[in-house]
């Protein structure tokens, strides 16, 4: 009960926060560009996080390439963003993004057609993710392969994805990626307007996101799901078929985690290929960690107090970050495997 | 009779070289003359290749050739000076150097680069052919077949004849030219073929032979470059055997994922650096700082491993997803207190001088030493490792435990402890992979995460424990990365081959050495 609270609280206080960016710079009351900018960025993270929260805490596939969803979702709405730069650009072609032109293209690569259409783009930020989810996961999952296994996969995934698009004739920018984005939805991007329907975006995918997880945990479904986290091979032999279930639910995270990475471009302004770097997806896991797995609300509030500890760290101490995200590695599996939550809930018996 | 017919050719044979020296010196008194009379002089002594000229027209070319006004020459010999024709020491009292123009310059580089064809120093034979492989002439060619006859070493003869072929195909004698142009066809060279190609243009005629040559030379340097691929494929497959061998153990055997792998490997390269350091102060232990760091980085790794074992990781055992973030954390750690200890930037650990250069093997196929080194290092450690695992007591025990923990503990051996040893061998095998790796690669902090995938992926291709598998995981990883790279590049091919053991496993989820079960689960 309250928890409930709590997290109405929660959700009031980032629900206003655009409100009091607002107000004069010397209230007292004030929230500066900075907290609103990051504070957005968190959420997407948040989504992200409760994406490997329904895969790992509910299902046991312990996924280290959600990272590559999350940037793929990206990088399909920064396509976007790049063309809708237009005559802005430093060269002025009016299609060629520039570092195509710097590169030497004539004309448009056949993958980039359609993303000058915002519908189409969105689609194609959940749609690239699930598409590939379904197909690492289809093979993955027919050949039982479990565990670690998965996710040292999961794990080359995202590092393949890495190399392939630090290379300058992939047409997606190589290792500078996208960035100088002018304007979305026609509003231009760096006015406190867009800074705060972007917020608000990501707060309604978030909600939304938390309770469509909810949902599918409490369903049937989500009931299987933590029996085959349990027991695969005694869900299998009762009847169910464990691929399809997996596969669903893998899917659905890997869409949600890209639907977090195409708000999370906008918001940050740039896109590059070190975001599919494996240590960024395997710190998107611990934030699941700390905040208490099989929870859904432990991963929102991992990922933002990971996520506040380390914009705190790296400003007062940058040489200790990296030390406390590997405490917080070992520290949460050996003394606190029920993340923060567990700590909540215990307190509370 | 036939002692006449002997004494006559013994009065010939004495004769020959009286006639050389008679030309050599009759060559002499031109340099005494004006700027023609030099530079023909200059020419007759090159054309001669007589040793005993070459020291005089370095003199003269150095202006410290000297001529008395009666027309003797004079050479710098020693603190004195010497008479150029007797040998004997002169006086300089009115003598005045020897002067140079343009056109005697010139000839005297083409004299001196004719005559260091008979210098007593094989590197400057070696440059000599070279030049006169790019300056032929059809006038070189008596030169070098006098001194192709005389020359020992395999390899300046091969620029000889080099030089050779390419003066005769300049020179008008055609049969010497077809000759020629079949002994490019045989030396396989990509100079050779460059050769042919400008020969091609000039002699129409002898298109036919020249294309067959040309064809002979481009299937050397075909299978030549098959050669040297296959090379740097094992040389790449040791590196990954070296980095996965030490998985094989922890992973393979104990079925303990340990991501901080890739940090022991670094450390290995570190210590490597710190003993070289180390070694650094006493002169006669400075080539022996690679084969010290060996036991060195071992133990460091291995005392680091037993740490993690006995500290954190056997708290998780039967918790294979936690243990694997839990030792990502651990790397996290070990990489930056070495970023902040040793500073972010490479660190240079030197190859010693036995291990530097490259090494070229029949056929043409240059292989570097240290990487063929490590091809053998790899494998004495795969000896080791399968030496370890099954000859020892050590190995026995360790297999007990991991086939039935619970009898190998009540036939009395201690499990814990052999937990501990085993994890810490294969972090220990970490430690080795790093001197091998601090020879070839950067010597960074985060040296080891760009091998952790790619030893998993050896791991998991080749059988989850089974050292057989990850030696053939190993090297056909490595092999096949080395074959695509010319045709996709090397980030193309890795992604490549990421791919094919992505769908390899779907044929082969155990990997190729699967250990055979009958477990629903295992």
């Amino acid at each position: 009960m309250t928890l409930r609270f709590v997290l109405l609280g929660a959700l009031l206080v980032l629900a206003v926060m655009p409100a009091l960016n607002r107000l004069p710079a010397d209230s007292a009351l004030h929230v500066s560009d900075f907290l609103i900018s990051i504070t957005g960025k968190w959420i997407t993270y948040a989504i992200l996080a409760l994406a490997i929260d329904l895969a790992w805490g509910y299902a046991g596939i312990l996924s280290l390439g959600h990272g590559a969803f999350f940037t793929l979702g990206g990088y399909a709405i920064g396509m976007h963003l790049m063309r809708l730069i237009g005559t802005r650009g430093v060269y002025g072609h009016p299609t060629l993004p520039d570092f195509m032109v710097f590169l030497g293209y004539k004309e448009l690569p056949w993958y980039w057609l359609g993303f000058d259409s915002f519908p189409y783009a969105l689609f194609m930020a959940m749609a690239v993710p699930g598409l590939l989810a379904l197909v690492v996961g289809y093979l993955a999952f027919r050949s039982r392969i479990t565990g670690v296994y998965l996710s040292i996969i999961t794990q080359a995934m995202t590092y393949a994805l890495m190399l392939a698009f630090f290379r300058n004739d992939m047409g997606f920018g190589g290792n500078n990626g996208f960035t100088d984005f002018k304007e979305l939805l026609g509003m231009s991007l760096n006015t406190a307007n867009a800074r705060a329907v972007l917020f608000y975006a990501s707060l309604v995918l978030l909600v939304v996101a938390f309770f469509l997880c909810t949902r599918v945990a409490q369903s049937k479904l989500g009931r299987v799901l933590v029996a085959i986290r349990d027991a695969e091979s005694r869900v299998r032999f009762l009847g169910y078929d464990v691929t399809q279930h997996k596969l669903f639910v893998f899917v659905l995270s890997a869409v949600l985690a890209g639907l977090a990475g195409a708000l999370y471009v906008p918001q940050v302004g740039i896109i590059n290929p070190g975001e599919f770097s494996p240590g960024n997806s395997i710190e998107a896991v611990i934030w699941v960690a700390v905040g208490g797995r099989g929870t859904l609300v432990g991963a929102v509030l991992g990922a933002f107090s990971v996520n506040a500890l380390k914009t705190w760290l790296t400003t007062v101490a940058p040489d200790l970050w990296l030390f406390a995200l590997g405490g917080l590695f070992v520290a949460v599996t050996l003394f606190l495997p029920r993340g923060l939550i567990g700590l909540f809930s215990k307190a509370k018996s | 009779m036939t002692a006449l017919i002997l004494r006559i050719a013994l009065l010939l044979l004495l004769a020959l070289p009286a006639r050389a020296q008679d030309a050599f010196i009759a060559a002499l008194p031109g340099l005494a003359g004006g700027f023609s009379d030099i530079a023909a002089s200059v020419d007759r002594l090159g054309a001669l290749g007589d040793p005993r000229a070459l020291p005089l027209l370095r003199a003269l070319q150095e202006g410290k050739l000297q001529k008395t006004p009666d027309g003797r020459l004079l050479l710098p010999e020693g603190a004195g000076t010497a008479d150029a024709v007797t040998g004997q020491p002169a006086d300089v009292a009115g003598a005045e150097a020897v002067r140079l123009n343009n056109r005697v310059r010139q000839a005297l580089r083409g004299a001196l680069g004719r005559l260091q064809l008979v210098s007593p120093d094989p590197a400057q034979r070696g440059a000599a052919a070279e030049a006169i492989f790019r300056g032929r002439s059809a006038e070189d060619v008596p030169l070098l077949q006098a001194a192709i006859a005389r020359e020992q070493i395999p390899a300046v003869r091969a620029k000889m004849e080099l030089a050779l072929a390419a003066a005769q195909l300049v020179a008008p004698d055609e049969a010497a030219k077809r000759d020629a142009i079949a002994r490019l066809g045989a030396a396989g060279s990509v100079e050779a073929r460059a050769l042919l190609i400008e020969a091609r243009t000039a002699n129409p005629s002898l298109a036919a032979a020249i294309d067959v040559s040309i064809a002979t030379i481009e299937k050397q340097l075909q299978i030549r470059r098959m050669a040297e691929t296959l090379f740097q494929g094992l040389s790449l497959g040791s590196v990954l055997l070296l980095a996965a061998l030490g998985l094989a153990v922890t992973f393979g055997v104990m079925g303990v994922i340990n991501m901080a792998h890739g940090e022991f490997v670094m450390l290995g390269a570190y210590a490597t650096f710190v003993v070289q350091e180390l070694c650094r102060g006493t002169s006669w232990l400075v080539p022996w700082a690679l084969p010290l760091a060996v036991p060195a980085a071992f133990l460091v790794t291995a005392a680091a491993g037993a740490l993690l074992e006995r500290g954190l990781i056997r708290h998780l055992y039967g918790r294979p997803l936690e243990t694997l973030l839990m030792t990502f954390g651990v790397g996290m750690i070990l990489q930056q207190a070495v970023r902040v200890a040793f500073g972010a930037q490479n660190r240079e650990v030197l190859s010693p001088s036995w291990m530097q250069g490259t090494l070229t093997l029949p056929g043409g196929v240059a292989v570097t030493q240290n990487r063929l080194w490590i091809i053998f290092f790899g494998l004495a450690v795969l000896a080791m490792v399968f030496a370890a695992i099954r000859l020892t007591r050590f190995g026995l025990e360790m297999r007990a435990v991991v086939q039935n923990r619970r009898i190998a503990a009540t036939m009395g051996i201690r499990t814990g402890r052999v937990d501990a040893m085993t994890f810490a061998f294969g972090s220990g095998l970490a430690g080795l992979a790093g001197v091998a790796l601090s020879q070839i690669d950067n010597v960074s902090p985060n040296l080891g995460t760009g091998y952790i995938i790619d030893s998993f992926m050896v791991v998991v291709f080749g059988g989850v424990g089974s050292l057989a598998g990850t030696l053939v995981g190993a090297l056909t990883l490595g092999v096949v990365n080395k074959m695509l790279e010319p045709w996709a590049g090397a980030v193309l091919a890795k992604v490549f081959v990421l791919v094919a053991i992505m769908l390899f496993i779907q044929r082969r989820p155990k990997g190729i050495f699967a250990l055979k079960g009958r477990a629903a689960e295992s």
